[in-house]
């Protein structure tokens, strides 16, 4: 986590290379830049414009860049027509036992591996290690044939348990207790609080910005999952959002209705990109910490 | 209170030992390793006993009627055109898209550390977007503006160019499938770049510019060498990323047409959803062996440096 530090201190730095960098032409550069992020921002731009246009003006015209007639017909019929309420619905039960599970999960487990000396310690962080690099396309058949035995095909609860504890998180909240000094834990044990009390005590407490991320960092993946819900969700009662919007495309391609997918689409971006505006600083720390999504 | 506290120094110092640390231990580690054994422990053990099978999808009620061919699902692998076309498709999303993505992240981070002040938390924010943007939703808008009669095409047409049918032609989808994994991608290798650049000590530069050299040539002698770990780690990392490439093929293409754009990933896929569990399996084993290589590769060239 190193890095991120250096992130941090990044407008400090600059200001001394700013000196020292005079050559650099400012227009060009800045000319540069904001053709880049205009670029980066074009399917944003086509998607909040094509959502606005009615059916009847996108197929006369599919391409236009501006409506004609401002319209939200796309919206009400996404919810009244397509079932969009209840996979916000699922995408948010999901999201959340994801995020519980990997703030109760991810504490624990980090707080021991950073912070208790026990038997088997260094094959559990390992472990750790190796499920964070461990290739999602090369279990999912044998992890739908486990979730079929549990009986928890088609259940929110199936989507949502392979996520509730991401190693990701796990390994987030270790990197934040090893920042921890032992002293201020063993002052705690000499005082005679047992490692529970610590834990809930003294360690939780302390641990606000990793929960923060891991917050963040599980709200993400559980949100834009699409894989894992498109195997386990099977039926329109436990769609997510965006394993919703993929079967309303694949209905909607002999109309290419493609007002009422373009809606959909920003219902399934918005929430996400809302809460990155606002908390930027945790998701770039959890995605360039391990540079995982 | 202090009091009460030294007296109970000789009996409570004393750690937990033994049995009863090492059950405390696991005890915090439990929920997390329930997890581990169940979704990702037993399913990769699981996973290599169903490629040595001829499991489908119709026998899962009766897992012991099934015979073992050892390793015979992987020998019909290689011998199977599909397979070896999807793996030369995955080797394009790699060779492709990793320099493409790495290049354009390298190129905005140097330039958001050369100097620029105003704006540049706002072109982070605005770089960094897409990599948290739904991919099925991005999929939907690529759809939209590469159709015939798309906004790309309308665009071209202003300009006067007759845009092809981007997602019809097997020669174009590649390219509009790589550029949308590049456009979702590119803000990691920017922000992973940028920490990297950050970490680099300012006083190399100052002891270049006094001896005379130049922005570029500090540019190549120092910034780029000193840079290498962390161009190593992202070059991994994306590598990883296009290895296992499913997203975007399966929502803007499913693979097609005519299989230009089927992934490994996408034919593990389609080997599940047609039943064959057993090949699915293998196929995914691939995968695995190769993001490991990738890997063992990455710890060999880091190991000299560090």
């Amino acid at each position: 986590m190193t890095a991120l530090a250096a992130l941090e201190n990044a407008d400090m730095t600059t200001d001394r290379i700013a000196v020292r960098r005079r050559s650099v032409s400012r227009p060009l550069l800045y000319g540069a830049l904001v053709l880049c992020a205009l670029l980066t921002m074009l399917p944003f731009v086509w998607v909040i414009s094509g959502s606005l246009r009615s059916l009847d003006e996108i197929r006369s015209d599919p391409g236009a860049w501006v409506p004609q007639h401002l319209t939200f017909d796309n919206f009400e019929r996404l919810f009244t027509t397509q079932g969009f309420g209840r996979f916000l619905v699922n995408s948010v039960v999901v999201a959340v036992m994801v995020v519980v599970g990997n703030i109760v999960a991810a504490s624990a487990a980090g707080y021991a591996l950073a912070k208790l000396d026990f038997a088997g310690r260094r094959i559990a962080f390992a472990a750790v290690m190796g499920a964070m690099m461990m290739p999602l396309t090369s279990v999912f058949v044998t992890q739908f044939v486990i979730t079929v035995d549990l009986g928890l095909a088609d259940t929110l609860t199936g989507v949502a348990l392979p996520s509730v504890a991401l190693p990701l998180s796990v390994f987030i909240m270790r990197q934040y207790a090893m920042s921890i000094p032992d002293e201020l834990l063993e002052a705690a044990r000499i005082d005679g609080a047992g490692e529970f009390r610590i834990f809930f005590g003294i360690f939780l407490p302390l641990a606000g910005p990793a929960v923060a991320t891991i917050t963040i960092m599980s709200f993400l993946s559980s949100w834009n999952n699409f894989l894992w819900p498109l195997i386990v969700a099977q039926s329109m009662s436990s769609y997510t959002l965006p394993v919703g919007l993929a079967a309303t495309s694949q209905a909607a391609a002999h109309v290419t209705d493609y007002g009422l997918l373009l809606a959909g689409a920003i219902v399934v971006m918005l929430p996400v990109l809302v809460l990155f505006l606002f908390l930027q600083r945790y998701f770039v720390q959890g995605v360039a910490g391990t540079g995982m999504r | 209170m202090t009091v009460t506290v030294l007296q109970k120094v000789p009996r409570r110092t004393r750690r937990p030992r033994g049995a009863r640390r090492t059950a405390v231990g696991w005890l915090f580690l439990a929920p997390f390793t329930v997890v581990f054994l169940v979704y990702t422990a037993i399913p990769t053990v699981a996973a290599l006993g169903f490629s040595l099978t001829d499991l489908r999808g119709a026998d899962l009620r009766h897992p012991f009627a099934v015979d073992f061919t050892g390793l015979d699902n992987y020998l019909r692998l290689f011998q199977d055109q599909i397979f070896l076309r999807d793996i030369l498709n995955t080797a394009v999303f790699v060779a492709v898209g990793v320099p493409l993505t790495m290049g354009i992240g390298l190129a905005l981070a140097l330039a958001l550390n050369s100097g620029i002040r105003r704006l540049r938390g706002a072109f982070r924010t605005v770089f960094f977007a897409p990599v948290v943007t739904n991919v099925v939703a991005v999929a939907l808008i690529w759809q939209y503006a590469f159709n015939a009669g798309g906004t790309v095409n309308k665009t071209l047409g202003a300009v006067g160019f007759a845009g092809p049918n981007w997602l019809d032609d097997p020669n174009l989808t590649m390219p509009v499938v790589i550029l949308l994994g590049v456009w979702r991608n590119f803000g990691i290798a920017m922000v992973l770049f940028l920490a990297g650049l950050q970490a680099i000590p300012q006083n190399v530069y100052e002891a270049a510019s006094l001896d005379g050299a130049g922005r570029w040539r500090q540019l190549r002698h120092i910034t780029l060498p000193l840079l290498r770990p962390t161009t190593l780690m992202v070059s991994v990392l994306l590598t990883v990323f296009y290895l296992q490439m499913f997203d975007e093929p399966y929502l803007l293409t499913n693979g097609g047409p005519l299989g230009s754009t089927e992934s490994v990933a996408l034919y593990t896929y389609h080997q599940f959803g047609a039943g064959e569990f057993g090949m699915s399996s293998a196929a995914s084993f691939v995968t695995l062996v190769l993001v490991m290589l990738v890997s063992v590769v990455q710890f060999r060239l880091l190991r000299p440096r560090t």
